[in-house]
């Protein structure tokens, strides 16, 4: 493995350095010695009237831009939109944050408040101005990257960015000719003077950005960081995740045991003599139902309560007492039938009576209370009396 | 010429004229070379600190932030101490290269890369800190306002999340301006390698720059536009900092003098770190006629400066202790000075006020072995600046039955050595693979490398190609 890679970077080193250069001229370049001959230089080629030059220096020499007749006008207005859009945007997203979207009330202060807003709103602008500044000064004005430059690679330019200034005429200027160029930088005192061509790949109407390769890289790493980041940012960042997700706590959790006890049950039943608030235990327990003195439901018959009833009844009562209790229920052969809750026993019984079977058990029916809640009783209790009233309706119950 | 020709004729920048080569292979060396046995050691050195502060770090993880000493009173103690001590640091950078550059310090460019290079560090070392200490670590995607399924957003008029934008945008700032500088540099080490594989790689960094004169007119104007909107940032951010304390009721924070006592403050540690680390590399790297004595002079200067501003800043927040009649006010400045504490409070004021006075005297300005001792001393006196804030405002709260003494763990002690390892990895890592002063600029400011003739003004412009 380890050769492999150090093949690779062998083979990467040996590679032939140069891209093939076309026989189409770019431009015609000159070195010069001092600042002050590039000075001259700059002024005089300026003044012959090309516009399609540029200087070359390794480090800004002032003076130059005067003696090239150019101007930097853009960076500052680019700036100032940046700065703009920031303090704009800013100001904009604390208000519709936290007074739009989702106000909160914080120390009873306003929602949106311009001072508490300012560091923020100053943040965002320089933030902005200066995103704006470089990516506007090296992409939209000074065309960067550009690593296929002509110019690149060249002698030319291994001199202009270590010791030496130049000057470049391009093919493009409308004065442009390869003899005039050369006799006037030899006039100026200029040396090494040069025709540099273009690369082939300049030539190419191909941008390097539509290559296929290009593209199907980008979508990879694009579809690569996109899983990643939304691994990380949903089991990571936004669920609370030290290590184990928190599915380990130091909690017992219903029957699991625990070693805290010394009989090693996690779950604990009720202190002796207690009873747990709003649960008195039922108080007509084991009594025949002749002796129940129990009052009216407690609980409305709405809609969800019936609901919620005929819920509960399915499940617990149908089995025996049949869906719509009539003794016919599934388990007919395997216990005795009941009898029908339609009889005149159970249509005179109150509520109370109804509720006291299915919490105390009757004949062979056992006890619910543990199955079924207190409420959830009262509710099937509605919903048994709904029954009994469709199975005998009067003409006046059914709808007009 | 009067009696000392050296403090009235401007001192040339880069000594004994060099070559724009020289310059060049000078300030290449160390990149081209294998790293000497002195990189090594110094490398083995803060690796090590950065594991031990790796294992800290792990352990706070793992067991949680109650692995640390802070407890009731002192909630803040190592954590926000190294933020604040780390987030100074950084200032110096910023103040380098943009306020020095407007005040057109052109002494600045000998170590204008170097102090920004550790700003970026400083300021990568601080944000370790602030998210650490919220003390569920992976949740702090909710620093930001980001939207997330419980449709709430963050808190606008908290200081503390002024501090997230704050710093933030203050390591993208600095990055950039960092970045632009390199942008050239590299360019010329693409040109001056062999090695293809450093120049693809420089090749694809340095963006194809070609040194013309359009781009670098308008790379002028943004990197002065840069220098511009840095200077309020760096103002701000330390001011932002000390809101942080500021803006809460704790007697000994709530004053409106933090924000520029902050500023002051940081710009001191910082030039005190700049100093303590350039006094090394400078004579391990063989830069001794790029960074100068007149440098380091400079820089002692700005030391004793900032020195005595904090200093006054001590002195004013005991006067309007006094001058307040505040009881609460009164009392922390007083337990402050001669309390339990008292230590930490007298190692700050003598390492950050008295000590530094001897700059006054030209020989200690210029003596290097001396400028070394006092620059760490400062270094220390700042990081207990902080200690003496956060600790001391909080171990006597307004209820005495709460009062407490606070006392670091190990594993505080262990980020705290681990921050200094993370920084100084990172810094020694750029040393070895960047140029640690900007080739161009210095070779702007060398003696002739500027046109002694004067351009006429033109009537026709060139385009823009």
């Amino acid at each position: 493995m380890i050769k492999k890679i150090q093949n690779f970077f062998k083979e990467f080193n040996s590679r032939e350095d140069d891209e093939k250069r076309s026989g189409k001229i770019y431009a015609v370049t000159s070195l010069f010695d001092t600042p002050n001959e590039i000075m001259n230089a700059s002024t005089e080629v300026a003044d012959k009237g090309y516009k399609r030059f540029d200087t070359f220096t390794p480090y800004p020499v002032h003076g130059l831009d005067q003696a090239m007749g150019i101007t930097n006008p853009l960076v500052g207005p680019i700036a100032f939109v940046g700065g703009i859009l920031g303090c704009f945007l800013a100001l904009l997203m604390i208000w519709w944050m936290s007074d739009a979207n989702y106000p909160n009330i914080i120390g009873g202060k306003p929602f949106f408040a311009l001072p508490a807003a300012i560091p923020i709103t100053f943040e965002g602008t320089v933030l902005l101005t200066g995103i704006a500044t470089v990516v506007g000064m090296l992409v939209l004005l000074n065309k960067l990257p550009k690593i296929n430059n002509p110019l690149n690679d060249t002698e030319f330019m291994k001199h202009v960015s270590s010791d030496k200034f130049g000057i470049v005429i391009g093919a493009n200027d409308k004065n442009f000719s390869e003899t005039e160029v050369r006799d006037l930088f030899q006039s100026l005192g200029g040396h090494s003077i040069q025709n540099v061509y273009y690369r082939e790949s300049n030539l190419t109407d191909k941008t390097p950005l539509f290559d296929s390769k290009f593209i199907m890289t980008l979508i990879a790493v694009a579809g690569l960081t996109a899983l990643v980041s939304y691994f990380t940012l949903n089991y990571v960042l936004y669920e609370v995740v030290p290590f184990d997700w928190m599915r380990h706590q130091a909690k017992i959790n219903s029957q699991s045991p625990s070693d805290f006890f010394p009989d090693k049950a996690g779950m604990r039943t009720p202190v002796e003599g207690t009873v747990a608030r709003g649960f008195m235990p039922y108080e007509y327990k084991g009594l025949p139902d002749s002796a129940v003195r129990l009052l009216a439901n407690p609980l409305p018959a709405s809609k969800n309560i019936l609901e919620r009833g005929q819920d509960r009844y399915n499940i617990f009562c149908s089995p025996c007492h049949g869906y719509f209790g009539e003794g016919d229920g599934r388990m007919n052969d395997q216990f005795p039938k009941p009898p029908s809750l339609h009889n005149n026993k159970v249509l005179n019984w109150m509520d109370g009576n109804i509720y006291h079977v299915l919490t105390n058990g009757q004949n062979v029916m056992p006890s619910y209370e543990s199955q079924i809640s207190r409420d959830d009783r009262w509710a099937i209790v509605h919903y048994v009396r709904a029954l009994q009233r469709s199975k005998n309706a009067k003409d006046q119950d059914l709808p007009k | 010429m009067s009696y000392d020709s050296t403090y009235t004729r401007e001192i040339p920048l880069v000594e004994a004229r060099s070559g724009f080569k020289e310059i060049d292979s000078v300030l290449t060396h160390p990149l081209d070379t294998k790293p000497t046995k002195g990189w090594w050691i110094a490398f083995a050195i803060s690796f090590t600190a950065l594991l031990i502060g790796a294992l800290s770090l792990a352990n706070t993880l793992y067991f949680g932030i109650g692995e640390w000493g802070n407890n009731q009173p002192v909630g803040w103690a190592f954590d926000i101490v190294n933020f604040v001590f780390w987030i100074g640091i950084g200032h110096a950078g910023t103040l380098i290269s943009a306020i020095l550059f407007l005040f057109r310090q052109r002494w600045r460019t000998g170590i204008a890369r170097f102090a920004e290079a550790m700003t970026i560090f400083a300021v990568m070392t601080a944000g370790i800190f602030p998210i650490i200490h919220t003390g569920r670590p992976w949740l702090a995607g909710y620093l930001l306002p980001l939207p997330n399924q419980n449709g709430v957003w963050v808190n606008f008029a908290s200081p503390l999340l002024w501090d997230v934008f704050a710093v933030s945008t203050y390591f993208t700032i600095s990055f950039l301006f960092w970045g632009i500088g390199l942008v050239p540099d590299l360019a010329v080490l693409r040109d001056r390698t062999t090695n293809k594989i450093k120049k693809t790689i420089y090749s694809v960094a340095s963006l194809g720059w070609n040194f013309s004169n359009r781009n670098w007119s308008n790379y002028e104007r943004a990197y002065l536009i840069l220098a511009g909107i840095s200077t309020p940032l760096v103002l701000s951010v330390h001011s932002i900092v000390s809101f942080d304390f500021a803006v809460s009721v704790i007697p000994g924070w709530h004053t409106t003098i933090f924000p520029p006592y902050f500023v002051a403050g940081a710009i001191f540690s910082g030039f005190g770190m700049v100093s303590t680390v350039l006094i090394i590399v400078r004579k391990v790297f063989d830069l001794e006629h790029i960074v100068t004595i007149n440098h380091l002079e400079k820089m002692n200067k700005i030391l004793l400066a900032t020195g005595m501003m904090v200093g006054y800043a001590y002195a004013m927040e005991f006067f309007i202790a006094w001058y307040s009649g505040n009881t609460f006010e009164q009392f922390v400045f007083i337990n402050r000075a001669f309390g339990p504490y008292a230590w930490a409070y007298w190692i700050m004021v003598s390492c950050n006020v008295f000590f530094p006075q001897l700059f006054w005297f030209k020989k200690v300005r210029r003596s290097i072995p001396i400028t070394m001792v006092l620059v760490i001393l400062v270094n220390v006196g700042m990081w207990f600046e902080r200690f003496v804030i956060v600790v001391t405002s909080l171990h006597r709260d307004f209820l005495p039955s709460s009062w407490a003494m606070y006392a670091p763990t190990i594993t505080d002690f262990g980020l705290l050595l681990g921050s200094f390892g993370f920084f100084f990895t990172f810094l020694l890592l750029f040393l070895k693979a960047l140029p640690l002063v900007s080739i161009a600029e210095i070779k702007a400011v060398v003696e002739g490398a500027q046109p002694s003739i004067h351009p006429h003004p033109h009537s026709s412009n060139g385009e823009h190609k």
